[in-house]
């Protein structure tokens, strides 16, 4: 039933990094990153909101389902590279690291180090949590043998 | 209405406020409550603050659980408050609720539809005795199972694949925003679908109800609930391209229901449809109830019920508003409370110097009085 | 992304943005009388100070906007620290930007039910307080008001007369030139002289 599949997630590596930092630990992606350049915060980490929306039927037109908290920052580090972040939440650390991160990765001769020392692990861990929730959901799906014995 | 300003409360205001947090706290020989604690332990309190308070933060809703002392309506009051504070920074696209990581999912119309019957963490099933042991520690490992799950394709899809089910409809329109702008009528489902997502959850369950008993009845069944986690993605201008901000967890309900089709469509099944914050399997049922109920006109249907009238259930469904205009008579009424005494005691003048006719009732200057009212 | 958005915002954006409001406020109150704004901004080329500050506060995601084509080089600094987002047709904007006068029938006068949500036209000049005066008067000036501007052409006073005639509806204008602004709501009454 291929068109029951979900969509194509498929993300640019950057929209990926910036996906895991967003969902990632203030401590553990200040740990990965280790010792950091020097850097310029050009606005925030300031929380403000998000206006979630859904789609009416699942499928058809958008409507305002409510707001969330999110922490947005955008830094500059000494060498010119600019950084956003946007995070669920309120953790402004988290939202600064994030920026910061998100600089450092966009420099062509950081990012193959700085992809496998912070965000591959970071995104093991968050599949993992997933992998989790999703082996006790599975444990919960009905499986109606009594049904079949009886009709068989 | 009118009210007075009164001073000289004050001091009996701050004493009774100091009494308030000590009445929150309890016994301080007790441990305090942490927000962990009742985001791990009362997650169903916070979700229902989060739906009503109309905003996702756990962490802010537990505290808000906590100042409340545990009212829920109150609790959604400080939430709706706190976002007043707060910058918006951006709209995200509509969540996908078919990309949901699903914690639990079942229909009642298919049993063995693709993907399965998952139950979750549900109610359902329990007996509803008091368990006893809980008054102690309680805790234990959760069966995991690691077979793959298989794709789970919303029961409306199954249901159009035969042409049986409306179409989802048109997909680009803005859609207008409680928040921004008063409630007005007509209010597009858009709308009424933002104010049933905030509503009272007691208040729709009623209504919901009431269809079910024959008050705008529509015959409904719950084709799919569906609850899990949904990544959040918005589109910075800055950035322009969406990127992903997190994840929330979201109840979905479609309740399928039979239409008889007219001049221009034929038979087939409508929806109602419900979308709430957090797992909040009851409040999504009844959405989608009052939902489908709202629609009669829109689908020719006699409008009779309270469920189907939209202006009564609109201006009704928000907690908020409702205890705002039920609580505030509290406030002070000295000066419309004294000219109603004094139009009483007017009354009885006139009703003993010159009695009412025969038959009994209220004398003509009072039944003048009820309706300058 | 361009280099513009290396200019920070506001150094203390609630205070800021708290005094820039304040400065607005006063501005549309008594219209004609000149106010400060952005003294500590690095404004974006080619905004000045005031109309950088005023933009800062007032717009964000949520109030379309509408540049011309001289003040188009802002752009990437107002999507970054406003949020804003860009229309390419001012009928549809909340807010314009303009460093010479545009034609104000363009923009929306609101309606009658909501004349509030008619556009703001924030018009930079080259100097307030300095060339051709302007007899103000209306709600908010006990007696008639003078403002001095420089750089509106001869036919504003016909466009003005115009955008008056639709009141409740109408635009309101602020204008702005270095770190000076002043404010002329639609209620206001402009005279040459």
């Amino acid at each position: 039933m291929p068109d029951a599949l979900p969509p194509d997630r498929s993300k640019t590596p950057r929209q990926r990094w910036m996906a895991v930092l967003a969902r990632a630990d203030a401590d553990a992606v200040q740990a990965r990153l280790g010792d950091v350049p020097r850097y310029t915060v050009l606005r925030g980490p300031e929380p403000g909101l998000v206006m979630v929306r859904g789609r009416t039927g699942g499928g058809g037109a958008p409507f305002n389902l409510g707001e969330m908290t999110a922490t947005r920052c955008t830094v500059r580090t000494d060498t010119g590279l600019v950084g956003h972040a946007y995070v669920a939440g309120r953790n402004e650390r988290l939202a600064e690291l994030a920026a910061l991160a998100d600089a450092l990765l966009q420099d062509p001769v950081q990012q193959p180090a700085l992809l496998r020392q912070v965000i591959e692990p970071l995104a093991e861990l968050q599949e993992a949590r997933r992998a989790e929730i999703a082996a006790k959901a599975a444990a919960t799906r009905v499986q109606f043998f009594a049904m079949r014995n009886m009709r068989a | 209405m009118a009210y007075v300003a009164v001073k000289g409360g004050e001091q009996a205001i701050d004493h009774a406020h100091a009494w308030l947090a000590e009445e929150r706290r309890g016994d301080t020989a007790i441990p305090e409550l942490s927000l962990a604690q009742i985001d791990g332990q009362l997650g169903r309190s916070v979700d229902r603050a989060m739906g009503e308070g109309s905003l996702y933060d756990r962490e802010l809703a537990a505290l808000a659980v906590k100042q409340a002392q545990g009212d829920l309506i109150e609790a959604a009051f400080l939430l709706r408050a706190y976002r007043t504070t707060l910058p918006r920074f951006a709209h995200s696209s509509p969540v996908d609720t078919s990309d949901m990581r699903i914690r639990r999912r079942i229909s009642a119309v298919f049993k063995d539809l693709p993907g399965g019957q998952v139950l979750g963490p549900t109610y359902d099933y329990t007996h509803r005795l008091l368990d006893l042991e809980l008054a102690h520690d309680s805790g234990g490992a959760t069966p995991k199972c690691h077979d793959p799950m298989t794709a789970m394709p919303r029961v409306p899809d199954i249901l159009r694949r035969e042409g049986l089910m409306e179409p989802d409809g048109d997909g680009a329109t803005e859609p207008g925003d409680l928040t921004r702008q008063p409630l007005a009528f007509p209010a597009s489902r858009d709308v009424r679908l933002q104010a049933l997502a905030r509503g009272d959850e007691g208040f729709l369950l009623a209504l919901g109800y009431s269809t079910q008993r024959g008050y705008g009845g529509t015959h409904p069944f719950a084709g799919e609930i569906r609850m899990g986690e949904v990544a959040v993605e918005i589109e910075p201008p800055e950035l322009g391209f969406a990127i992903d901000i997190g994840d929330i967890l979201v109840t979905e309900c479609q309740m399928v229901n039979q239409f008889k089709g007219s001049k221009t469509v034929p038979p087939q099944f409508t929806r109602g449809y419900g979308l709430v914050f957090g797992f909040s399997e009851r409040k999504a049922m009844a959405m989608a109830l009052v939902d489908r109920a709202m629609r009669a006109e829109e689908l020719g249907e006699e409008v009779t019920a309270p469920a189907q009238t939209v202006e009564f259930v609109l201006y009704h469904a928000d907690n908020i508003e409702a205890t705002g205009f039920v609580e505030h008579l509290k406030l002070p009424h000295y000066v419309d409370f004294q000219s109603e005494l004094e139009n009483v005691r007017r009354m009885r003048r006139e009703h003993e110097t010159s009695p009412p006719p025969a038959g009994g009732g209220l004398g003509e200057g009072a039944v003048r009085t009820l309706v300058n009212r | 992304m361009s280099a513009s958005i290396d200019l920070p915002g506001f150094a203390d954006p609630v205070t800021e943005a708290q005094a820039t409001f304040r400065a607005v406020l006063d501005a549309m109150a008594r219209p004609g009388t000149i106010h400060r704004a952005g003294q500590h901004l690095a404004a974006p080329a080619p905004l000045d100070g005031a109309t950088a500050a005023v933009l800062l506060t007032l717009v964000d995601h949520e109030t379309p906007l509408w540049l011309d084509a001289e003040a188009a080089p802002a752009r990437d600094w107002l999507a970054f620290h406003c949020g804003a987002v860009l229309v390419p047709e001012p009928d549809t904007a909340c807010f314009a930007v303009a460093l010479s006068l545009p034609d104000l029938a363009r923009f929306s006068a609101g309606s009658h039910e909501a004349p509030e949500v008619s556009a703001t036209v924030v018009l930079q000049v080259p100097a307030l307080a300095s060339g051709t005066r302007y007899r103000l008067s209306g709600p908010g000036l006990r007696e008639p008001e003078e403002l001095s501007v420089t750089g509106l052409p001869p036919w504003f006073i016909t466009q003005w007369q115009q955008n008056r005639t639709l009141f409740p509806r109408g635009l309101d204008v602020i204008l702005c030139a270095g770190t000076m602004l002043a404010a002329l709501p639609r209620s206001v009454s402009i005279e040459e002289g």
